[in-house]
């Protein structure tokens, strides 16, 4: 349906396609259902765990920035319709913490869960093959915690709930069960370029 | 958990039956649904505009009216078939420009909703209510406002809305009725750039003080002086003040939901 009188004000053409329904931000939006998680880097955990609840591996602030570093450049979509194009983002992808947590078998899908209890779900394959990471740093900074400092999920070719701010931990499971936003509606998967913003998307 | 908050539905056609202006850069937009639906007070529509190129853009806007009176769907909630939404104007916007400038009655409209889970508010939950607004946050508020007023009319409610100037404040008549009929209600303003000729209320940001002082006025309100259940909404800035705030003065953590709607400020 075209809309009466619309005939879009583009104040700038993005330099490459974004996915549908998107618009591009320079700034940097906030999507939190509550209060900043402000996390002391001295009381900061990382956990693995398996799928029966088992511990699979547990870094300390220290010891998780001791992890190999890797660094993505990349552009990030949020379901509340900005794009943000050119981000990079440094800190340990899913491949090396498996790596160093000698973990083989990787279950099917899986957990993050972060301080504060938010919740989002994910196939073990979208954070496989330096497709997501634990990142450390926004654009050469510690990640600001109001972003999701001091550490989050990146998953950049998902929408940008699923990369979980304040990340405490990834449990893996047998079965895709919903996370926070997912059980409110929000898309089991969240592929931006096929707008999977809501259920039956 | 699903059937209360509603999945959203596929895009759909919405008539705009009225346009109402609130302030000099506020109006107020009711949409008559092809496909009425339930709603929690708190949830949002999508709209999204089509270029005759094909070119879209999408926004949010969150409900302003209240959810109907229980009633025939499957989880015994009301239909509405009118909703209202409350655009305020970004001058070099895109689609709040084009709210302001071109809708008018009969309009179509595409839409889809309701959007969102943790910012509601039923009766269900009870009170007392802190409800915190930036500029135009209040609009999630007014439905939740009004939902009390008929679903929950004894819990405590008090409103503190935070404006540049006294003209910026959105359904203000409506506010202040509800401050002066309901002796559950109180409704507070903070200005923070001209408040008016000998305001003596608060003329500043949300700070730890006022908030103190707001929540002592609602455990007045509440017989049973109980902990506020807090919503805070507006501007990024706006909202991450104010939720620091609420911590700082011992509100826990899960008493505290939020909805932020601009950019980082
Ligand atoms: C869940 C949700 C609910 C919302 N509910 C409402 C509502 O009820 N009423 C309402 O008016 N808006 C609401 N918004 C904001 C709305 O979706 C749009 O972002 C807003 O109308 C601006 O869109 P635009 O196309 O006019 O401006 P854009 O073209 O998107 O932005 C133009 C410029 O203005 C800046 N900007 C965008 N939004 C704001 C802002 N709020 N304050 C200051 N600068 C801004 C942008 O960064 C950009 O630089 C809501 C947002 C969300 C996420």
């Amino acid at each position: 349906m075209t809309t009466r009188g619309f005939f879009g004000r583009r104040r700038e053409a993005p330099p490459r396609p974004i996915p549908p329904g998107q618009y591009l931000e320079r700034g940097f939006p906030v999507l939190t259902a509550g209060p900043t998680q402000r996390i002391p880097l001295e009381q900061w955990q990382f956990s693995l765990v398996g799928v029966d609840g088992e511990p699979l591996g547990q870094w300390d602030w220290a010891q998780f920035c001791a992890l190999p570093q890797t660094e993505v450049f990349t552009d990030i979509h949020c379901v509340t319709k900005w794009s943000k194009l050119d981000t990079t983002w440094k800190g340990v992808t899913i491949d090396d913490l498996l790596a160093a947590a000698g973990v083989v078998n990787t279950p099917p899908y899986l957990m993050a869960f972060s301080y504060g209890g938010y919740t989002t779900n994910l196939p073990s394959w979208d954070v496989l093959g330096g497709r997501g990471m634990v990142a450390l740093e926004f654009d050469g900074k510690p990640i600001e915690a109001q972003h999701g400092g001091p550490a989050r999920l990146v998953v950049p070719h998902l929408y940008f709930w699923k990369s979980a701010k304040w990340l405490q931990g990834i449990r893996f499971m047998d079965a895709d069960r919903p996370g926070f936003w997912e059980q409110y509606g929000y898309h089991m998967y969240g592929d931006p370029w096929k707008e999977q913003r809501y259920w039956g998307d | 958990m699903t059937a209360d908050f509603g999945t959203p539905t596929p895009w759909q056609i919405a008539t705009v039956e009225r346009v109402v202006v609130e302030t000099y850069r506020a109006r107020t937009f009711s949409l008559r649904l092809a496909e009425p639906r339930s709603f929690r007070a708190g949830q949002h529509y999508d709209v999204r505009l089509t270029a005759p190129d094909g070119y879209q853009a999408q926004r949010s806007y969150s409900i302003a009216s209240p959810p109907p009176p229980d009633g025939s769907d499957a989880a015994g909630a009301g239909l509405a078939d009118v909703i209202d939404l409350t655009v305020e104007l970004i001058p070099d916007g895109e689609v709040s420009p084009y709210f302001h400038e071109v809708v008018q009655p009969g309009d179509a409209l595409e839409v889809r909703g309701p959007i969102g889970g943790p910012f509601t508010w039923g009766s269900d939950l009870g009170g007392p209510l802190l409800l915190l607004a930036g500029g135009s946050g209040i609009v999630p508020l007014r439905s939740i406002l009004a939902h009390r007023a008929t679903a929950a009319p004894d819990s405590a409610a008090l409103l503190l809305y935070s404006a540049r100037t006294p003209a910026d404040v959105i359904y203000r008549d409506w506010l202040d009725a509800q401050a002066q009929c309901a002796g559950k209600v109180a409704v507070r303003y903070a200005f923070t750039r001209r408040p008016p000729p000998l305001w003596d209320g608060y003329a500043r940001r949300i700070d730890p003080p006022m908030l103190s002082d707001c929540i002592a006025a609602l455990a007045h309100l509440d017989d049973a002086g109980r902990p506020p259940l807090c919503y805070a909404c507006g501007p990024t800035g706006f909202v991450e003040n104010a939720a620091d705030a609420l911590l700082s003065v011992g509100i826990s953590e899960t008493s505290i939901r939020t909805e932020r709607f601009g950019p980082t400020s």
